[in-house]
């Protein structure tokens, strides 16, 4: 008589519904994904960091990319994306220095931009605890 | 807000080790040395670095 093999608790719940929502979730809302999977303190540790490196360069007056006339600047959008919904909302808001005239503004827009890249990191390790693919 | 160059470095390491430490490792213990050993060379490289710009000026 033929029966079903037994999977094992990990892969059943993986295979639980939607895969990439940890992903998206966090990409949107920085520490979301982590928040998704009872990830408490590393969620709101993601949270607070990229949070507060966005915020910092916003304060630096660090400028947000918003359109792509060369190489540099597509990068610096792309990097800006990453952020999820900080970025448009701080572009909804206008916020963020256009030309940047101060040494300090440049760092702020470096942290804006790595901001954006580390959320990016931390989606796709949500997305790897959602998978298996990292254990804990 | 006007942060001096080092406070501006102190807060990029600490913020961007948090990150590597939580994603990198598996274990809270090991984050939390990652985390740490990332922090200490950003920090390190950068006084590092300060210090061959500065004898290259001179």
């Amino acid at each position: 008589m033929a029966t079903t093999p037994n999977k094992p608790a990990a892969a059943n719940k993986s295979s639980q519904g939607f895969v990439y929502l940890p992903l998206i979730a966090g990409w949107l809302v920085p520490g979301a994904g982590h928040f998704l999977l009872g990830k408490w303190i590393r969620g709101l540790l993601i949270a607070v960091s990229i949070i507060a490196m966005f915020a910092l360069g916003l304060a630096m007056q660090g400028k947000l990319y918003t359109s792509a006339q060369d190489i540099l600047d597509m990068l610096g959008v792309a990097g800006d994306l990453g952020s999820g919904l900080l970025y448009f909302l701080s572009r909804a808001a206008g916020w963020g220095g256009t030309p940047v005239q101060t040494t300090v503004a440049d760092y702020g827009t470096k942290f804006i931009v790595v901001a954006g890249l580390l959320n990016i990191i931390t989606a796709v390790d949500a997305h790897n605890l959602r998978t298996g693919r990292k254990s804990s | 807000m006007h942060p001096s160059h080092f406070f501006a470095v102190l807060l990029f390491a600490l913020f961007a080790s948090t990150v590597f430490g939580i994603t990198m490792r598996d274990t809270p213990p090991k984050m939390f040395r990652y985390g740490a050993y990332c922090f200490v060379l950003f920090v390190g490289s950068v006084i590092v670095f300060s210090w061959v710009m500065f004898f290259i000026t001179r």
